[in-house]
Parts: structure tokens; sequence; C-alpha cells
């Protein structure tokens, strides 16, 4: 099993004929992903091509709007690569039309982002994003950009707002055997849709997962509350981290959601909400390799 | 993006909200001229991009013209928090009967655009907020309605009894919501909201801070951008399209992502050593990025030692080998390299590096201690 995709995952990619959604969908297609649709306005008609696991040819039909290619292929899932400016707009149009959307798009303003979160929670879809790496179930299908082949099919469920410090350590997972259900970067953003606690309630619903490692960073209260929650409603064990204990305060650290704001949001009161919450800390990225296989060997 | 006083009262100003006049000037002369055009007192208060002007002694009171002068003289040229003073504003020195706060900040619990308002202003809305939280009044705007006048009157009761001044007070907050929305700010205030003795209400001192991401799709706020008041080598570096915060330590970092470029300045401090800067070459590779990465890096004279932490995804490995060549074939380093590299086309980068006389290795904790030791005057393993 798996959280939020899996076999079923028919994805519509909005933006497939620009630069990174091009080359992404060939990845995804590569990784045995049912792309099943494109999206580029102007475009419909035309096809996209790349070739399946195994070497196959595969033609993806381009539709001028989500909603065609919704209706015309039964796509439920949807991954934009589309420009800052125009990224609220294609949320928009995808929650209107399936109920996970995937916004891996850096740079959208968060006064935008205040208008897609009502909207997108009361169409009932799901959003993962944005400015994320997107989300792999492996050996099941990879929506977004993390590079198949640093993962394996095994029982660590992995949640990061980060995207090469996931991949650093599920790398690092995989090449010591530990391999994963799911992976989910949930993006750097001071509004995404899918927070922590989302995440942490699918994997502790999936009965594959036995454990999850959980990226956190400097800004922000997710991690304290996702202590809270980890504490009070869980039973599989959670190993964290947090990156930017060494960040001077008040400066955006890459992310702009990794800010440090008065005495809130410091790696250091982070990581005693962990201690406090029975969380492992992972004092370094490859801490997290024995102190997930100490836990796992526990079950 | 940080805008100073001055321009973040045009915005109010051209928003509707009533703030004095004043006079942007560089020379003490001109100080002289603004305040003896104003004809009375006068405030003189430095334009910089950090809080605590005041205190630093960057914001005076002048009776006269040339008490103007010679106040601009002290204050032009003075270091604020490492920023040096190029402009002063000067404005009309105003008759005060109250302070209050009034500011919008984008708050992440929330995900709203979120009021906060007190009667207790003109000091830091932190302090207030720490030693007599009541005195706040805290309200989300659901942005799709806007702030509507029924909120903004009780927000403006909130500050004063007087049905006048609370109906001015109101209308205060509309404007700046408006101003708010309209130039894509994370946070905007006026601090303080000061009624005069005529009854007037008056933004005497604003705030704002304009989303980054929001300036990327902007021109017209670009050009508010003050890059005098910036770190030369921030700003070099955002001109080519890299992240770059100077620190203090002596282990210049190049890092692919955001988060991992935390993570390595965390793993050089585990280390003991200490990180010279952050610096994000970002996800697509380009080797253009690692020459100006290295350009930028070792302009810093602390730097003892260089390490770079590339994990490719996106990112191709050969392009950063190929960058890391190019650069110091233009310009030979005089610090030691230490290159932990892993991912896509990772022996090819290896070949590239290995055919001109470099090594690196493809494990994060091992880099991270070579450097940290290279940068201490030993030699690598």
């Amino acid at each position: 099993m798996s959280i939020f995709i899996d076999n079923t995952t028919r994805l519509v990619v909005q933006g497939i004929t620009g630069r990174d959604g091009s080359f992404h969908t060939r990845q995804m297609v590569e990784y045995g992903t049912q792309v099943v649709a494109g999206v580029t306005p102007g475009k419909g008609g035309q096809t996209f091509e790349a070739v399946s696991p195994e070497g196959k040819p595969v033609a993806v039909p381009i539709f001028n709007t989500v909603s065609e290619a919704v209706k015309a292929t039964g796509a439920n899932t949807s991954v934009i690569y589309v420009p800052p400016p125009y990224a609220a707009d294609a949320i928009f149009e995808a929650a209107s039309s399936v109920p996970l959307v995937v916004c891996i798009t850096e740079g959208v303003p968060v006064l935008d982002m205040t208008r897609v979160y009502p909207f997108v929670k009361e169409r009932g879809a799901r959003l993962i994003g944005p400015n994320c790496p997107g989300l792999i179930s492996p050996g099941r299908a990879k929506v977004g950009i993390i590079p198949g082949r640093i993962c394996a099919e095994g029982p660590v469920g992995v949640v990061s707002r980060s995207g090469t410090l996931t991949y650093e350590i599920v790398y690092q997972l995989t090449r010591a055997g530990i391999g994963q259900t799911s992976c989910v970067g949930i993006g750097g953003d001071p509004i995404n849709g899918t927070n922590f606690i989302d995440c942490l309630a699918a994997f502790e619903a999936d009965p594959d997962t036995k454990a999850v490692a959980l990226m956190g960073e400097i800004g922000g209260t997710d991690e304290q509350e996702a202590a809270e929650f980890v504490r009070d409603h869980m039973k599989k064990p959670v190993v964290g981290f947090i990156a930017g204990q060494t960040a001077p305060p008040g400066r955006r650290m890459g992310h702009a959601g990794a800010i440090i704001s008065g005495s809130s949001g410091t790696a250091a009161e982070k990581i005693e909400a962990f201690e406090q919450c029975g969380i492992g800390v992972a004092k370094r990225p490859l801490d997290f390799v024995e102190l997930i296989r100490a836990r796992l060997s526990m079950n | 993006m940080n805008l100073h006083e001055y321009q973040a009262k045009d915005i109010m100003r051209s928003h509707g909200i009533a703030t004095p006049a004043g006079d942007v000037v560089t020379m003490p002369e001109a100080a002289a001229e603004s305040a003896r055009k104003f004809g009375g007192p006068v405030m003189v208060k430095a334009q910089v991009h950090v809080g605590g002007r005041g205190k630093a002694g960057g914001v005076k009171f002048c009776k006269t013209p040339d008490e103007a002068r010679e106040k601009a003289a002290a204050i032009l040229g003075m270091t604020i928090k490492g920023l040096t003073v190029k402009k002063v504003l000067i404005a009309p020195a105003a008759d005060i009967a109250s302070e209050a706060y009034v500011g919008i900040i984008v708050d992440r619990e929330r995900k709203k655009p979120v009021f906060m308002v007190s009667a207790a202003g003109g000091i830091d809305i932190e302090e207030v907020a720490a030693t007599t939280p009541e005195k706040i009044r805290y309200h989300a705007v659901d942005v799709r309605y806007g702030l509507m006048p029924f909120e903004a009157l009780e927000l403006g009761f909130f500050l004063y009894t007087d049905a006048k001044l609370a109906r001015s007070a109101a209308k205060v907050m509309q404007q700046l919501y408006a101003a708010f929305m309209a130039t894509g700010c994370s946070l905007a205030e006026i601090n303080p909201l000061v009624v005069t003795p005529a009854g007037e209400v008056v933004a005497l001192d604003g705030k704002m801070v304009i989303d980054d991401n929001e300036v990327d799709r902007r021109p017209d706020l670009e050009a508010l951008r003050d890059a005098d008041n910036e770190d030369p080598a921030e700003v070099d570096a955002r001109e080519h399209n890299l992240t770059f915060i100077k620190l203090d330590g002596n282990v210049g970092c190049v890092v692919n992502g955001a988060g991992l470029a935390m993570a390595t300045m965390d793993l050089v401090k585990y280390y003991g050593g200490e990180p010279a800067n952050f610096l994000d070459i970002g996800g697509s590779s380009n080797p253009e990025k690692v020459v100006n990465a290295l350009r930028i890096i070792t302009t810093d004279k602390n730097v003892k030692a260089i390490l770079f932490n590339i994990f490719g995804g996106i990112t191709r490995t050969d392009d950063v080998a190929n960058g890391i060549v190019t650069a110091i074939k233009a310009n030979p380093l005089t610090v030691p390299l230490v290159i932990r590299l892993t991912g896509t086309n990772e022996e090819l980068a290896m070949k590239i590096l290995t055919e001109n006389g470099l090594t690196a290795s493809a494990d994060m904790d091992e880099a991270v201690k070579a450097a940290v030791k290279v940068a201490a005057g030993g030699v690598a393993a």
C-alpha cells in the first residue's frame, strides 16, 4: 500500500509541453506512472511522445482544458508545471475537476495562496505543494520530480518540506536496504495545501507503513503541531530532522517558509517539541538510517 | 523585499491614507532647506532596512533648519546594524495626542491576511504581544470578501471610543488593506497611527515588506528596490538567479536546494566548523551558475575552504563539474576545494573532475568533515 497515489492514479499533466513539464512527463511515464493526458491551451488535439518502462512508445493526448482531459480520459490526479504567475489559476482549474492536485511550481505569491487554499478545501480536493517535489509511491507511481532510482519499495513513510534534502535522506535509507511506502514533499512555502499532519494521519492509516521519517525546517509551527499529533494520535514510530539550525533569524533561506521571525520557528524549539512528544531526533541526515532501523526491528 | 519608510508612505498616501509630506535627501544642506520649507520643527529619519532606527540614533527631532543640517550630517554615513545610511527623510514633526498600532501580515497558520491593532502604539508590537497581549486585537480577513466595512469599524472602535475617530481609523484600515493587496505585501504596518490635536488620524511611520515572489512578476515593484541598501554579494547573486546569504564562518558552501543547503550548513557546524554562507544554486543546473557561485564566494576573504554538496536530481552533476572546471581555469582558487556530488550523471561528472586533476566524494559526511578540517588549516585526508 501507499498514500495518495498508487496503481490506480490516472494523471493529467498541466503544462506538458513546457521545458520542465515535458522532461518530467517522460520521467514519470518511464517510471510506470499512468500519464493519461496533458493540458496546454492551444495545443489540444496534438500528442506528446514518451517511452514506457518496457521501452514501448506512449502517445499522451493533449487537451486545451483540464475538464476536457478528465472527461475524455478519466484522469483523477493533476500535476502542475506552469510558471508562477499562472499557477494559482492552474490549481483552481485542476481542483474543479480532480480530487488530487500536485503543484510543483516554485515562486507562487503567498497572496495567491490565500485565495487558492479555501477554494481547494471547498471543492473537497487535496492540494500538495506548491513549491514541492511532488510524491512517489515506489514501484507504483510517481507524480512530480523525485528521482525514481533513489527510492525502493519498503515499510517507511517519508514526509518533508524540502526537495534535495529528501532525496539525500531517501537515498541513504535505500542504500541501507530500507525502502519506502510513499515519499511526499509538501513544499517549502508558508501556505501549502497539505501539511505534515495530513501525511502523518495517512501513514498511520496505511497498513504497510511501519515507521515514518519526517524532515522539517525552521519557520512557522507546523513541526510543533505535527509533534503533538504524533503524541496524541499515532502508534507508529516517527523519526524527525530539522534543517536550518545554523540559519540567522529574519532571513529567508531559499524557501519562502524558512524564515525565523521572533522566537517562533527556531530549530531548537522544534527539536524540543520532537523530544517531548516521543519523536526520535536525527541530528544529521545520516542518523535516519540507524534510528529508523532500530524502530523497525522493534515491530 | 523591504521598502523604505518614504516608499511605504508614498504607497499609503496613494491609497488615501493621511501621512505627513516629507523630503528624501542625501546631503545635510538639503535637509536644512527642507526644514526651512516646512517652517517648523522636523524629524530627521534614517532610511535603512532595519528595525530599531530610533534606538540606534537614526531618528532625531530638530527645532531649526540649522539643527536639521547638523543632525542630518551626523546620521548620513552612520552605520546601523551593518548598513550605511545614504538617505534621510525630513518630515514635519507632528503634535501627537495618542499613538496606536495597525498592521497586516500574512499568517501561515490561519492562511489569511491578519490585522493586528492596538491602542498601545509607538513601541515594538512584539513587546506589546509579549507583555500585554490583551491590548492587541487580531482579525483574519477572508480575501474573497476583503475587509468588510463593519469589520473595519469594529477594529476602529477597539482603538478609539470616539465615534468620529473610530470611523476615521476604520477608513485607514480599509485603505491599508487595499494598499497591502495591491502591492503584494507580506507585511504592512503603521506605527504609530496618531491622532493630532486637531482630531485628524494620521500615519506617522509606515513599513511595507513585499513578497519576493510578487516582485518577480511585477517590474513596477522591482523598481522600488534599493540595491544600495543590500549586501553587494547578495545583489550580485540575485542577479544571477542564485540565493545567497552571507554568514560569518570560513567554510564556503555551494549546494543545490534550500533544504539541503541548510542541512549542509548544519553539518558543517556539527563537525566543528562554521559556514561562511548559504548558497543555493537551485534546481536546473547550468555551468554558468556554478561559475558565478564560485566568484561570489571567493570575494569573501574569510573563506578558507569551499565545499560543494550536490545531489543530482534535476540538477545534472556533470553540468556542475563543468562549471567548476571552467571557473577554476579562468580564476585559479587560492583556497582548497572539497567536492561531494552524487546522482544524475555522476560517472560523467567524476570523469570530468578527474581529467582536470580534481577529486570528489560521493558521501556528504566525509566531504563536510574534510572541508571543516582544511578550513581550519589541516590537510585533507
